[in-house]
C-alpha cells in the first residue's frame, strides 16, 4: 500500500494540490483559481481528493505552502514556506536544475539551488512590478484575456518600451499607447520585455546559473519567458506543472517528514 | 520577581509609551521628546527632566505630517511629525532633533515650523568631521546650545556635578542594555524577539534609573539560568529600527533567535560609554566622537569597508548562522551602504536576506515567507 502526501500551495491568486504516492508518483492534481481568503482552498483540497478517488483518511501527510498556509492549519500537519517548496518542485521536475525563477500573483522569487537544495534566494520588494498582478492589470487595460498575453505578443512586429519601475504609471504609459492608436500586440511585447527586465534584475543578485527553470503561473506567458530569456542569456525551462510546482515541492516535503516520522 | 513578570512589565510600558509620558506629567516632571541619533540624553537628565525617546510608531498611519514632508522622507520621521501634530505629544515640554541624516536635517525644519509657538525645538547638528579637534569643538558649540536651550525649558541651570551624575546613569543603563543583549542571545528560550525588542525599546520611555534597575533584576535571573539548549537557527539582526512586534512574532513562530544586533534603535545607541572622569561636557563630545561602525556616521576610512567587516565579525562572534537585515524604505544611508556590506557578507559566507520595511506595514506576510525560508537555508 503506497503512502499518500498531499501538498496545497495557497497562493494569493490560486490554490493548488497535488497529491504524491511514496513521494514519486503524481496521482492527482488540483487547481482553483481563487487564493488566499477565498473558498479557492477547501475546493482544491476536496477537488483533488476527488479526482483521486480518496478520503482524506486516506492522505498520510499532509503540508501547506504558499501566502495562505497558515490559514490551513487545521488542514494540514504543517505548513513550510513556498520558497522552499518551489525548490523542491523545481529539483524534482529539473534534477540539473541551478536556478528557479518563480513568478506568482503578487510575488517574484528566484532561487539559487545547490546539491538540489535552496541555498540562497531573492524576493521582489513591495511592488507589484514584474509579477502576474501586474499582467492581469495590463490585460484588462488592453481589454484581453490573460491566457492571451503570450500569443499576441507574439504577433508583435515593433518594439514599444513600457516602464518597468510601476505597475501604476506603466498602466498610463499603455492607456497613452492605446490613445495614439499603436498596435495592442506591440504593446503587450513591450509589458513582456518591462517584467523581463524588471525579474532578470533580481535575478542577478542571486546569480544565474544554468539549468535556469521558471515556474508559477506567469510561466505559462510564453511572451515573458520568451523576453527574459533573451534579458538574462540562458535558456529558460518550464514544465506543463508549472502552476503546480509549489503544492508539488509540499507533497514532497510531506514524504520528507512522514518517512522521517515513521522511520523509528 | 519572574523572568516573565519582568518582560511582561517591560512590554506594558514599550507598547504604551503614551501612559508614561501622561504618568510623568501628573507627577510634575518635565519630559523632552529625543528623536533619533545620537542626542545627549544626558544633559536632559542632569537638567532634571525625562528624555522620551520618538522613533516613530507601528500604530499610527501618516496623514498630517503630508503637508509638511517629501513622500520620500522615511516613516519614522514622517510618523515623529504626526504624532506632534495629532497631538499625541502634547505634553511634551520640548523637543531635541538631531539631523544626522539628509532626511532628519530638513525634518528639523518642518518640526520647528509645525512646532512655532506650541512646542520649543531644540536644533542639534553633529559633526561630520567628529574626531579632530575642530569637530570636538563644533560638538560642544552644539552641545553647548542643547544644555542652554534645556536650561530654559527646566528653568534652573545645568550643573557639572548634575551631568557628571547623569552620565554615570547613562553608563550603567547602557552596559545593562549591552549584558542584555548578550543574555538574550544565549536564552532565546526566555526571551522570544518580541520581548527582547521590548526591553530595549522601553529604556527610550521609562526614566533611565528605573528601566537600569528592573532590567539589571532581569539579566541576574537570566544569567541564573542553566545553559541553553536551543537548537534552532540564529540570526543577526540589522537595519535602523526592528521594533513592530507583528514582524518580530514570526522568528517566534519560526523558532528563530535573535543571537544579537546591529540596528540603530538597539545595539548601535549603546556600543560608546562616556569618560565619568574629567569635564562632562567634554566627554559627551568625546563620546559621540567614539562612535563607530554605524552608517550614519561619517568614516575617513571608508574604503577600507569597515563596518561592514565589523558586521561580519558580529554575526561570528555571536554564534549565528545568518542576518536579516531590515531596510527602512527611503533610508538613503542603509540602502547606499547595502553593496558594501552585501560584499563583505558574501566574502564572509554568511547568508543574509533583506527586507523592505517602514511603519506603516500592517501586513508582513512576504516577510513571514522570507524568514521563513531563510531558516530552512540555514
Amino acid at each position: 500500500m503506497p503512502v499518500y502526501t498531499l501538498g496545497i500551495d495557497i497562493g494569493s491568486t490560486a490554490s493548488k494540490c497535488v497529491i504524491l504516492a511514496d513521494g514519486k508518483d503524481i496521482v492527482a492534481k488540483s487547481l482553483i483559481a481563487v487564493g488566499a481568503g477565498t473558498s479557492g482552498p477547501q475546493r482544491a483540497v476536496a477537488q483533488v481528493l476527488e479526482n483521486a478517488g480518496m478520503a482524506k483518511d486516506d492522505i498520510q501527510y499532509t503540508l501547506a505552502t504558499g501566502y495562505g498556509r497558515n490559514s490551513m492549519l487545521e488542514l494540514a500537519d504543517e505548513q513550510m514556506s513556498e520558497l522552499s517548496c518551489h525548490g523542491k518542485g523545481a529539483v524534482f521536475l529539473f534534477p540539473e536544475v541551478h536556478t528557479v525563477i518563480d513568478i506568482g500573483g503578487q510575488d517574484v522569487k528566484v532561487l539559487k539551488i545547490e546539491n538540489g537544495m535552496m541555498t540562497n534566494f531573492v524576493m521582489n520588494d513591495k511592488c507589484a512590478a514584474g509579477t502576474g498582478r501586474f499582467l492581469d492589470v495590463m490585460a484588462r487595460v488592453l481589454e484581453v484575456n490573460v491566457e492571451d498575453l503570450g500569443a499576441l505578443g507574439a504577433q508583435s512586429t515593433r518594439y514599444v518600451g513600457i516602464s518597468s519601475t510601476c505597475t501604476v504609471f506603466a498602466e498610463s504609459e499603455v492607456i497613452s499607447q492605446l490613445a495614439m492608436d499603436t498596435d495592442k500586440r506591440d504593446i503587450i511585447n513591450g509589458i513582456h520585455k518591462s517584467v523581463a527586465m524588471r525579474v532578470s534584475g533580481l535575478a542577478h543578485r542571486v546569480g544565474v546559473k544554468d539549468m535556469v527553470v521558471m515556474t508559477g503561473g506567469v510561466a505559462q506567458n510564453t511572451g515573458v519567458v520568451s523576453a527574459l530569456q533573451t534579458e538574462l542569456g540562458h535558456t529558460i525551462h518550464t514544465s506543463p506543472l508549472t502552476q503546480y510546482n509549489g503544492a508539488l515541492g509540499a507533497a514532497l516535503f510531506a514524504w520528507q517528514k512522514y518517512r522521517k516520522a515513521h522511520k523509528s | 520577581m519572574s523572568i516573565e513578570v519582568l518582560l511582561n512589565e517591560f512590554q506594558e510600558v514599550s507598547e504604551h509609551p503614551y501612559k508614561v509620558l501622561s504618568q510623568y506629567k501628573a507627577e510634575g516632571k518635565k519630559v523632552i521628546g529625543v528623536l533619533p541619533y545620537y542626542a545627549p540624553e544626558e544633559l536632559v537628565i542632569a537638567a532634571g527632566m525625562v528624555p522620551m525617546g520618538i522613533w516613530g510608531s507601528n500604530k499610527k498611519t501618516i496623514s498630517r505630517a503630508k503637508e509638511y514632508c517629501a513622500t520620500f522622507y522615511c516613516t519614522i520621521a514622517q510618523l515623529a511629525l504626526e504624532m506632534l501634530l495629532d497631538g499625541t505629544l502634547d505634553q511634551l515640554d520640548g523637543l531635541i532633533t538631531p539631523t544626522i541624516c539628509d532626511t532628519l536635517r530638513p525634518m528639523s525644519q518642518n518640526f520647528r515650523v509645525a512646532m512655532a509657538g506650541k512646542l520649543p525645538c531644540i536644533f542639534l547638528a553633529h559633526p561630520q568631521y567628529r574626531r579632530p579637534a575642530f569637530g570636538l569643538k563644533f560638538c560642544l558649540d552644539q552641545y553647548t546650545n542643547v544644555k542652554t536651550e534645556l536650561e530654559k525649558i527646566a528653568g534652573a541651570p545645568i550643573t557639572d556635578e548634575a551631568l557628571s551624575a547623569a552620565i554615570k546613569v547613562m553608563n550603567r543603563s547602557r552596559a545593562a542594555r549591552r549584558e542584555f543583549v548578550k543574555l538574550a542571545g544565549q536564552h532565546p528560550e526566555a526571551v522570544s524577539a518580541v520581548k527582547r525588542s521590548a526591553v530595549l525599546r522601553s529604556a527610550y520611555f521609562m526614566e533611565k534609573e528605573a528601566h537600569t534597575a528592573k532590567l539589571e533584576a532581569l539579566n541576574a535571573e537570566l544569567a541564573a539560568l542553566p545553559a541553553s539548549d536551543f537548537k534552532g537557527p540564529k540570526v543577526v539582526t540589522s537595519g535602523i529600527i526592528c521594533d513592530n512586534p507583528k514582524l518580530l512574532k514570526i522568528f517566534d513562530d519560526n523558532g528563530i533567535a535573535i543571537a544579537a544586533d546591529d540596528v540603530a534603535q538597539e545595539s548601535r545607541a549603546i556600543r560608546v560609554d562616556c569618560a565619568e572622569t574629567g569635564d562632562p561636557m567634554q566627554a559627551l563630545c568625546q563620546m559621540f566622537a567614539d562612535q563607530d561602525y554605524d552608517v550614519l556616521l561619517f568614516d575617513e576610512k571608508s574604503s577600507e569597508n569597515r563596518r561592514a567587516e565589523h558586521v561580519c565579525q558580529l554575526v561570528k562572534e555571536s554564534g549565528a548562522s545568518g542576518l536579516i537585515l531590515f531596510m527602512q524604505q527611503f533610508c538613503d544611508p542603509e540602502e547606499m551602504e547595502y553593496p558594501y556590506l552585501k560584499k563583505a557578507l558574501d566574502a564572509a559566507e554568511i547568508p543574509h536576506i533583506k527586507l523592505g520595511i517602514d511603519q506603516q506595514m500592517q501586513d508582513f506576510g512576504q516577510a513571514s515567507t522570507a524568514i521563513q525560508a531563510f531558516a530552512d537555508v540555514l
